[in-house]
This record gives C-alpha cells, structure tokens and sequence, in this order.
C-alpha cells in the first residue's frame, strides 16, 4: 500500500463505530420504550389482520371490490379487482395476502399522515426544504438492508420492524409530491385567493390542498406501490406476508412457490394502484 | 366627489436593498440604472393618483410601465415600499400600506374586488361555487350566499350554467364569472387587471360594452388596467399613462388625445382613431375667435358662407346661408332631414365629432353651430377644423 493510502487508511474516520455505539446507547437507555412501541404495534397489525381473516375470503374479496366500485365508480374496475382476487384465493395465498395488504395499506397511510405536512410544510417554506432535501435523499437511496440492522436491534422481530422500515422508505414520496403539488399551485388563483380576503388557513383548505390533491393522491398511489416493493426486505425481518413466501421460494430454489407468490404481488399491486389512481373512472 | 382611492408619492421597489433603490429614486434614477446598481426591480416611483367615487380610471402603458403594480397596491398583492394608498372604507379612509392584517383583510372581503387578467377561477368548482368564493371567504351564511350568487349569474347572464366547471365555459363567459364573482361581494370598488387582454377582438368588446351598462347601473368605482387605448378611451373617464414605472401624464380622454405630454404619449395616440374620443367641444371655434359683422351676424366659418344672426339673450334670431335664409337644426335629427341647402346644423359641446362630420356631409359641407344646454350659441365648426383635429395638426 502506498504511505499516502496507508496514512488515509490509518486515520479511518469511525463512521460504523459511531454509528454502532449511538444504536448501542439507544439499545442500552430505551430498550424498554423501543419494544413496548414495537409489542404495541405488532398488537395492533396482528389484531388487524386476525380480524379480516376471521371474514370468509369471497365476502372480503366482494366488499373490496364494492370498494373499489365506490371509490371509482367503475364496473369493470370492480369486477377485474374481484376476479383478481379471487385468483390470490384460488392460489391458497389468502392469509399471506391479507397480512401484505394490513402491511402496505399501514404504511402508506402512516407515510401520508406524516409525509403530506411535511410536505405542505417545505413548500411554504423553501428554506425548510433545502434542509429536508438531503435527509430525503439519503432515506431514499440508503440501501435498505443497512437500515434493516438498527432497526432490528431496536424492534426485534415482527411485522411493526417490517412497517417501520417501510415508512421510512416511503416517506419521501409522499412528501416530494406533496410539496411538488403545492408548489405548483398555479399564482393566478392564490391571488385570486388573497384578493378576496382568504386568511393562511383559508388559503390552506380552499385553494392549493384542492388545487394540489392530484398530485398528492399520485403520491397516495406511489407510497402504496413502493410499500409494496419493500414488502420482500420487511420479510427478512419477520414481517409476515407474500414476502416471506418469496424468501422461502428464493431459499428453497423453489420455482413454483416464488412464482405463485410474485404473482399474487403483482395482482395486489394492480388492484391498489386501480382503486387509488385519480381518473380511472368517469371522475375527474 | 368623493374620493375613493388615492396613491400617494407611491414607491414600489421588489428586491431586498428597499433603502438603496428609494434613495435611487429620489435622485430621478431610471428603472435600468437601479436594477444595475442594486439589483431591484422598480416597480412605481412617486406615483400619485386620485380615483373619485363612481369612475372609471384606466391605468395606461406598455408592459412593463407599472400600470398593474400600481393598482395591486390598492389591496396590497404588491407591497409598497414608501408612501400612502387611501382606501374608502365605509365612512373611514383606510392607509392600506400600513393596516393590520384584519383590516386588509375586511377590506379585501368588502371593499375591494378583483378581476383577473387570467381570470383566476378555481377550475375544480363550479360556476356558482366561483362566484360565491368572496362571500364564502367572508363568512356569509350558505342561504344568503345562494341567493346573492343567484342574483350576480343572472346579471351577467349565467344562470343557466352555474352547474358547470368553470374549465367547461368559453373564454368570454369565464371572465363573467370573474366579473360576476367581483360584483357579488357588493364591493363599492373594483380593481381590473387588464381584464379582456386574454379574450378575441368580439368577446372584448361584447364584455366592455356589458360592463359600461353595469357601470350604468351600479355605479362602481373602477381602477382599469389596460394597455390598449382604444379600450381606455371607450371605458375610460379619467385616463393615467405610465412609463418606466412613472406616471407620465393623467388627465380626462380628450385631453390625452389632443395634448400629449411627450412622444411616449404621441406614440401610443398615433393609430387612435379620434372619431372615438373627440366631441364637438373640443374642435369648435369659440364664438369671441369667428369674425363678426354688423347688426349681430356671425360668420361660422373662414370662408363666409353662412351666418348667424344672435340677440342680445346670445339665442339666434336669424340664419343666412349662401346669402339666403336658412333654418337651423339639431344634429341629433341629422339622420332622418332630407338633404335641403338651406339648413345649418348645430350640436351640443358632447356630440361626437363622427356626428358633427355627419351633419357637415348632409349639408354640403356647411359649418356646424355649436348650442349649450340653454341653447345659446357659444362656437362654430367649420370644416378646417375638423380636418385639422381628425390629422392632429
């Protein structure tokens, strides 16, 4: 090794040893609080995906597609997210499904909830967003598996791991089309606004949230589908679902398993993304 | 007259070194100099303006003269950086430069309306919702709103689509709604960015001659943007011209047409047609400039073919054309005379000059008598003077 390399390399700043012994420090001070939260949470989704399971698969199927039929007021739609459901049934991956779906619904409303001030937030304030950006940046592009870790050293194994980490990853969807939306609030009808006297929240509520809800509800669409991405990685920490069939199917070098399972993601992903989109149906 | 708005030495400087670029301007800095020295825009410089209740003051410019800044200073969309803007408020006067948000906010509510050059409707609701906005913002209960929205679409002919999306309607009915959504505050003011800039040539002057009927109607006080001059001397009682953020020239239509300040001005009169503007009071020869003769008679024009004869009240006793006798009548009826030679026409100080050149081509090419409202005679127009009016010389 050439002295200036060796010089570098002696002199490694400590950035894992840092970063271990402030996970350490967390694990050693909170341990408590972290596993109460995640023992509450993984309560709550198990709770939640007991519940849909006690339902007979056809009628859940049936009332999602009546769902689906509200929310976008289209037959076909409704009858394409029955039949696709039915197909998970028929493939006997119901109980994987259900728990997938408590999963990615979860977590994308979660990310929303949080993602969607945010993002109002950075887009009434620039200066607020300069500063978001690269922690947005480094949430998205931080390969999954190095935040896996700490996150399993705070909540153990389970599915509330498996939605926390999927939050974390989805988050910065939902508030870059958010902030995206409001930006681009056309100036002509904020003035419009102010000229007739609308007050800041007015001009929240009755100009640029509808005027951005498009975009935001493309956000909506994009957490839901990235939610699902992450589902298979949520599976290496215990999470239940269709991912941890396909890591079983990738263990095993089972053809036929992984096929079924990817399958019944694709089918899952479609039907989300269909019921959410913003005009698929006769709505504008 | 009651005054409604009223600028006062008017800054406005958009940019950060606000102390730098006032100081620029008072030293009579131009727009080109202050941006290259500090980096500001200028918007207005010493702007002074008085709208009285009831007119139609149309600022004038070229884009960029900072004809729409001045007026979104009158409800603050633009900050002014140094002087007043007055404001009527009920039976207050309100500085809206320095009020609290409360207030500019109920003067927004209340006082003064908008209507956009882009219209600025809200595309995801409907008609009425657009219009109801202002009273919406306001506070007013839901029955009262429906009924005052109700009343508005009907004014501008709308009813039958309040149903619609506004993304749904014509350029020209979108920009009713504007209207309609501005009148239905019941604001005694209201301000128009160049409100027909967006709309063809038809629309535009279907919606400026339903406007002026409003105006008849309603009696707004109305501060007019625009930057074509055919549409301010139409619309316009009192026409202020701007340049480079300045105010280079206000004052009654006429007097823009026939006394132009400076060549920014001439330039923008030269393809005016002046037929549209000019009356008859403002080409005639006062009755103290026409030669007079023995006995009373007055000779109308320069080259002596007709005159009057005035009694002592200042009436006419007696008409002469050509040497013989002749009658005299009014313009107004110049449509339904048949064409005799012995007739001599006269106006009134507020006949157009399209009228009085009527009159002179009826009566093979006689003078024009000029009556006031007791029908004294007070001047005369004689064919040179029209000509040297509609050529500007």
């Amino acid at each position: 090794m050439d002295p200036i390399s060796k010089f570098m390399v002696d002199h490694k700043i400590p950035i894992g040893a840092w970063g271990k012994s402030f996970f350490g420090f967390l694990t050693d001070n909170f341990d408590t609080i972290f596993r109460a939260f995640s023992n509450g949470l993984n309560f709550i989704l198990d709770g939640l995906v007991n519940l849909l399971l006690l339902v007979p698969p056809v009628l859940l199927a049936l009332v999602i597609a009546v769902i689906a039929w509200l929310l976008q007021r289209s037959r076909p739609l409704a009858i394409g997210v029955f039949l696709g459901l039915i197909f998970i049934i028929n493939q006997n991956l119901w109980k994987q499904t259900v728990q997938t779906l408590v999963l990615v619904v979860a977590a994308a409303a979660m990310a929303m909830a949080i993602g969607v001030p945010l993002g109002i937030w950075a887009a009434h304030k620039p200066k607020v967003y300069r500063i978001m950006l690269p922690v947005l940046d480094l949430m998205q592009t931080l390969p999954t598996f190095v935040y896996l870790i700490p996150v399993l050293t705070l909540f153990g194994l389970g599915n509330a791991p498996g939605l926390i980490v999927t939050i974390i990853f989805v988050i910065p969807t939902a508030v870059r089309l958010t902030h995206l939306g409001v930006v681009s609030v056309p100036k002509s009808i904020i003035e419009a606004g102010e000229a007739f006297g609308a007050t800041k929240s007015q001009l929240l509520w009755k100009v640029e949230l509808p005027s951005a809800l498009p975009t935001i509800m493309a956000g909506l669409t994009q957490s839901i589908m990235l939610s699902l991405s992450m589902v298979v990685f949520a599976a290496l920490i215990g999470a239940g679902g269709l991912g941890t069939e396909i890591n079983r199917a990738l263990g095993s070098r089972r053809i036929d398993l992984g096929l079924e399972a990817g399958l019944a993601i694709v089918v899952l992903a479609i039907v989300l993304d269909r019921m959410t989109r913003i005009g698929v149906g006769g709505k504008k | 007259m009651t005054v409604a708005v009223d600028f006062k030495n008017v800054d406005i400087v958009f940019g950060a070194d606000q102390a730098g670029s006032l100081a620029m301007i008072d030293k009579g800095a131009t727009r080109a100099e202050i941006l290259e020295k500090t980096g500001n825009v200028l918007g207005c410089a010493d702007a002074s303006l008085t709208v009285h209740e009831g007119e139609i003051s149309v600022l004038m410019g070229l884009s960029g003269s900072g004809k729409s800044t001045l007026l979104r200073a009158v409800n603050r969309l633009n900050v002014v950086s140094r002087g007043q803007v007055l404001v009527k408020d009920g039976d207050k006067i309100v500085d809206v430069v320095t009020c609290d948000e409360p207030t500019l906010r109920r003067l927004r509510q209340k006082q003064v309306a908008m209507v956009f050059q882009q219209f600025g409707l809200l595309p995801w609701r409907t008609v009425e919702e657009n219009v109801g906005l202002g009273l919406e913002l306001a506070g007013v209960p839901d029955a009262e709103r429906k009924e005052r929205v109700h009343k508005q679409l009907k004014l501008v002919n709308l009813d039958q689509w309040s149903k619609k999306y506004a993304h749904e309607l014509s350029g020209g009915m979108q920009q009713r709604v504007g209207l309609a959504r501005a009148f239905a505050t019941e604001a005694p003011i209201l301000l128009m960015d160049e409100p027909f800039s967006a709309l063809d040539p038809l629309i535009r002057t279907k919606l400026q001659d339903e406007l002026l009927q409003l105006q008849a109607e309603l009696k707004k006080t109305i501060i007019f943007v625009s930057h074509d001059l055919e549409e301010a001397l139409k619309i316009g009682s009192h026409i202020t011209i701007m340049e480079g953020g300045r105010i280079v020239q206000t004052g009654a239509p006429e007097d823009i047409v026939l006394r132009p300040a400076n060549d920014y001005v001439r330039d923008f009169i030269a393809n005016v047609n002046p037929l549209s503007v000019l009356t008859a009071w403002n080409v005639m020869r006062d009755r103290r400039d026409l030669e007079h003769g023995d006995n009373g008679w007055v000779w109308l024009d320069r080259r002596k073919t007709t005159r009057f004869k005035i009694d002592d009240h200042g009436l006419v006793a007696a008409a002469e054309r050509d040497g013989k006798p002749a009658v005299w009548v009014s313009c107004a009826d110049v449509e339904t005379q048949s064409e005799e030679a012995a007739q001599v026409f006269w106006a009134t100080p507020g006949t157009s000059l399209k009228t009085v050149m009527l009159a002179m081509h009826r009566s093979q090419t006689a003078p024009v008598a000029l009556f006031d409202d007791q029908s004294r005679f007070v001047g005369a127009i004689g064919i040179r003077d029209v000509l040297s009016a509609v050529l500007r010389r």
